[in-house]
């Protein structure tokens, strides 16, 4: 096998400088009831060209940007990727090093993440961001669990129109806490509803989406001072970062903690993951915050360098008393979203975020002549609802055997809103793509 | 001894991204604009992110500089133990890297998107199968996640059976997220102290466990290295107060086609695909963290499921006692898809050939080093072994001074000062895929450390010297925290 290098030889010398007679000698230790009985049933070995062959097969069957056009985004987006990203990250000196805890050895993760910190705080227009977690799901739910580490309440409300699946994830994060989490419906003009929504002395955070799970652009400065007139923090969570080219930031409009899902940056769909967690705040929080964070100090010689640091809040120091149980993170995901950031530039992600808005706002209209009214008012990005005929659904299937995948319904996710879509476009459709799709959409 | 790999090579120095940027650069091709310029309202419009502006060439050479001040496994032996460290096969990328695979939105229908469900359904029963459980999911993205949704489950259970319990047992060999990840459960953490042998004893858990601890959390083999040799009859302790065994599953390179995890007790266990299964740690994760469970936890694992019927797979969310979700989608499917291939690439014998070499190369790393560094329980070990610094005290060389000089021979450090219970520990897991002759020259390496120990200690304080940098201030990094470059002042122009 070519990842075993051991020939029979050198085992023979090692057994003998171990003082074994055999390599099962080495597991006598383990008590006969512990042992496996029979061999593992698993295929048998492939050769690499045969594993091509599988794995090509079943790529196959599995539709892609490639093979189709898709409307969809609701939490993942399909963006053109620069080669020169893949290629970069690709290099083995990134994918396969760990965790930089020796600092001499891994200056190129640990400066590559503090700048990729930089350019996430930078673009949330907050003070402080961490070097990744997960997805924007499990962000989402440590946020709202830190928000109760900094206030001490037990409180914590949440948009209806904060992405679905977050709220699941948040909830399965809150299930044993004790801490109560609540839900806020939205409005007509599908946004966040200020009149649903309640505050209370015991209220430690307020979770707001934007652009949210309808596309709408949320007023986040109004919630920020709704959030904080309760006393709560006010959390800015969010799929679709790109977004924040065009769009006030956050922090600018004075979100406590921002935290979302980065895969928009870069990073492949991969079928929802390996995604990425962003996460920044204020700094008056950073010792609050969950996850490994990179700052910058000087070797003995007085050189510029940099290190994992702030460490008392993490597992492997504080355990049980640690600000959440994240070790590993999506650290790669974290450098792939540096260097497509450090591509674009802000010229560049400006432009994109533009052309992002002008595509989307292009199928808006084209649909709504064709009777495919917005289902909201709110100014919407490169994603908006749409309430269409009841008989739609069953074209829907029809234009997917075309390759056609004409927008995400939100009937699984919200019952009262049968009939609605919500259509996603990046500047990977062309007009040309969109005039087809609304004519396939219409006929 | 032969001549170092260890040496200095030219790096060059490279600034922060903003030091290099003009603006009116660009590195990217900018798709055209062939739809008419849409209005938005100007109070939405912010001022845009302060990024630098980069041409393509400046961000290949930015990012292939930086990269060479890493170094990685594909650059030498990486002996951190408990990370297993071993060599992330290349076929594993192309694979992860398909179209089909990289390009898939996860709300496809499910007509749509067989193929991947085949290899996640398919991945699930490979991994029940090494493990010998019951059922999988393959949803939590890292090590530490697969800790919390277990004891999610544990949890669940115990609420069903009446009392979700309030306590639970973390040996003191436990990694830190363990009792991290039964706290993000509500559950409090009581330490169990190892044996005189470095193992759990049946008696102390005994003492301990009563009918308020939900169950243990044990790793197996252990942090140092040692196979738990009592876990059935702590097991049945556990089972008999109605608790359950939670098993961190991080060391299981160690067991593959040799333990039966459900046979010696285990109710449920993580997996960490980035470390037993090859996936590479891309410094720091995306991982992959699968929970494998007996049939009476099945009930409670997370949604949506993959199921087959007949020849067609499936998501179902059907399954009303479920603990939920953990991710947005499905957890961290590219990762999945390079342990598959892992999996499929070495087949049942390699598998337990890969397991059997590992422990060979930590027994032989032992026995070679015994005599150099003082070994606190001199017993067989499984896939790693754990030395001290007591022997080198005298001269008042610590475990830091040795393993930053052991940089300068070309290897990366051991896991230090972990685990807690032994003082100084430098806990080392070569992995299969080291040759002897690597297992040699690092055993060279770490001999004539210790030789310097006792010629030159003052010496070892100033290593590592061939690295980029020399070592850092971490207190100061720490007490005046700058997490984030200061944005530059008005006026003052990026050169």
């Amino acid at each position: 096998m070519r990842y075993l290098p051991h020939t029979d030889e050198e085992i023979a010398e090692m057994l003998q400088a171990v003082g074994a007679d055999s390599i099962e000698d080495l597991f006598a230790q383990i008590p006969e009831e512990c042992r496996c009985r029979v061999r593992l049933n698993l295929p048998e070995a492939l050769t690499e060209w045969e594993l091509n062959a599988h794995m090509d097969g079943l790529a196959g069957q599995t539709a892609s940007a490639g093979t189709c056009k898709n409307y969809m985004g609701a939490g993942s987006y399909e963006h053109f990727i620069p080669a020169v990203i893949p290629h970069l990250l690709s290099r083995g000196e990134f994918v396969t090093s760990y965790t930089p805890y020796q600092p001499e050895m891994s200056q190129g993760t640990l400066q590559g993440i503090y700048e990729y910190q930089t350019l996430t705080a930078r673009l949330l227009g907050m003070e402080v961001a961490n070097a990744s977690m997960y997805d924007g799901a499990s962000a989402l739910a440590e946020a709202l669990l830190m928000a109760c580490r900094v206030t001490r309440k037990n409180r914590v409300a949440v948009s209806r129109a904060v992405h679905p699946h977050y709220r699941r994830v948040a909830a399965t994060y809150f299930g044993p806490t004790g801490y109560a989490l609540e839900e806020f419906d939205f409005g007509k003009d599908g946004r966040s509803d200020p009149n649903a929504f309640s505050g209370g002395k015991d209220l430690a955070a307020v979770a707001v989406q934007s652009p949210n799970f309808f596309g709408g652009i949320e007023d986040l400065a109004a919630w920020a001072e709704a959030a904080h007139a309760a006393g709560a923090l006010f959390i800015a969570a969010f799929t679709e970062p790109l977004a924040y080219g065009l769009l006030k930031s956050p922090g600018s409009l004075g979100a406590d903690i921002t935290c979302g899902e980065g895969q928009s940056l870069g990073i492949p769909q991969s079928f929802g993951g390996p995604g990425l967690g962003m996460f920044a705040a204020k700094m008056e929080f950073v010792r609050s915050m969950p996850g490994r964070l990179v700052g910058k100090t000087t070797d003995m010689d007085g050189k510029t360098g940099f290190v994992l640091t702030l460490s008392t809040r993490e597992q492997h120091i504080r355990r049980e008393k640690a600000t959440s149980n994240i070790c590993t993170n999506n650290s790669l995901c974290a450098l792939c979203a540096a260097m497509y950031m450090a591509v674009l530039g802000n010229t560049g992600f400006k432009a994109l975020s533009k052309l992002n808005l002008d595509k989307s706002a292009y199928l808006k209209d084209r649909l709504a002549e064709k009777g495919f009214s917005p289902a909201f008012s709110a100014p919407t990005f490169n994603e908006f609802t749409v309430k269409a005929d009841p008989d739609f659904e069953t074209r829907r299937r029809a234009l997917m055997e075309k390759g056609i995948v004409a927008g995400v319904p939100l009937a699984p996710y919200y019952p009262a809103l049968s009939d609605h879509y919500v259509f996603c476009v990046t500047e990977t459709k062309t007009q040309d793509d969109l005039d087809a799709l609304v004519s396939e959409v219409t006929s | 001894m032969t001549e170092s790999i260890g040496t200095t090579g030219l790096v060059l120095n490279e600034p922060l991204l903003w030091e290099k940027g003009r603006m009116g650069r660009t590195g990217y091709s900018l798709p055209k604009t062939d739809v008419p310029s849409a209005a938005i309202d100007d109070a939405l419009v912010g001022e845009g992110p302060d990024f630098p502006d980069l041409s393509e060439v400046d961000v290949v050479r930015h990012y292939t500089r930086l990269s060479q001040w890493n170094f990685s496994v594909d650059a030498g032996m990486y002996p951190l133990g408990s990370c297993t460290m071993k060599y992330n096969p290349k076929t594993n990328e192309r694979q992860a890297g398909l179209p089909g695979f990289a390009g898939a939105h996860p709300l496809f229908p499910e007509t749509l998107c067989q193929g991947i469900l085949e290899l996640m359904y398919d991945l699930e029963r490979h991994l029940a199968e090494i493990t010998g459980m019951d059922a999988v999911s393959l949803q939590p993205a890292a090590g530490a996640q697969g800790e919390f949704s277990g004891m999610l489950l544990i949890h669940a259970y115990h609420k069903r059976n009446g009392n979700p319990r309030s306590k639970i047992l973390v040996p003191d060999t436990a990694h830190g997220t363990n009792p991290a990840s039964a706290t993000l459960c509500g559950y409090k953490s009581v330490a169990v102290k190892s044996g005189a042998k470095g193992i759990l004893t049946p008696e102390r858990v005994g003492e301990l466990m009563d009918e308020e601890t939900a169950g243990i959390m044990l790793t197996n083999p252990n942090t140092l290295g040692l196979f738990e040799n009592h876990v059935k009859a702590i097991a049945a302790i556990v089972h008999d107060k109605g608790g359950l065994v939670y098993c961190d599953g991080a060391n299981m390179n160690a067991l593959m086609g040799i333990v039966d995890m459900a046979a010696i007790g285990i109710d449920v266990l993580h997996l960490n695909l980035h470390k037993t299964f090859s996936t590479p740690h891309g410094g720091g994760g995306p991982g992959s963290g699968p929970i494998c469970v007996r049939r009476h936890l099945e009930p409670f694992l997370p949604v949506p499921r993959i199921v087959k019927t007949g020849e067609t797979f499936g998501l179902s969310e059907d399954f009303p006692e479920s603990v939920g979700k953990l991710h947005a989608f499905f957890g961290n499917v590219g990762v999945m898809i390079k342990a598959y291939s892992y999996i499929l690439s070495m087949g049942p014998d390699h598998l337990k050939k890969a397991s059997q070499l590992a422990v060979l190369n930590a027994n032989y790393v032992k026995e070679r080093l015994k005599g150099v560094f003082h070994l606190p329980f001199d017993a067989p070990c499984m896939h790693e072994c754990v030395f001290t610094d007591k022997h080198q005290a005298a001269r008042k060389v610590t475990t830091l001074d040795m393993v930053k000089r052991l940089m300068d021979y070309g290897f990366h450090p051991p896991t230090v000062y972990f685990p807690l219970v032994v003082s100084g520990a430098i806990m080392i897991e070569p992995t299969e895929t080291e040759s002897k002759e690597n297992l040699d020259r690092f055993v060279e390496a770490m001999t004539a450390i210790a030789s310097e120990a006792g010629e030159n200690p003052e010496g070892l304080k100033s290593a590592p010297t061939r690295c980029k940098v020399k070592r850092l201030d971490e207190v100061t990094a720490a007490r005046r925290p700058c997490l984030v470059e200061p944005p530059a002042l008005k006026g003052e122009a990026p050169r």
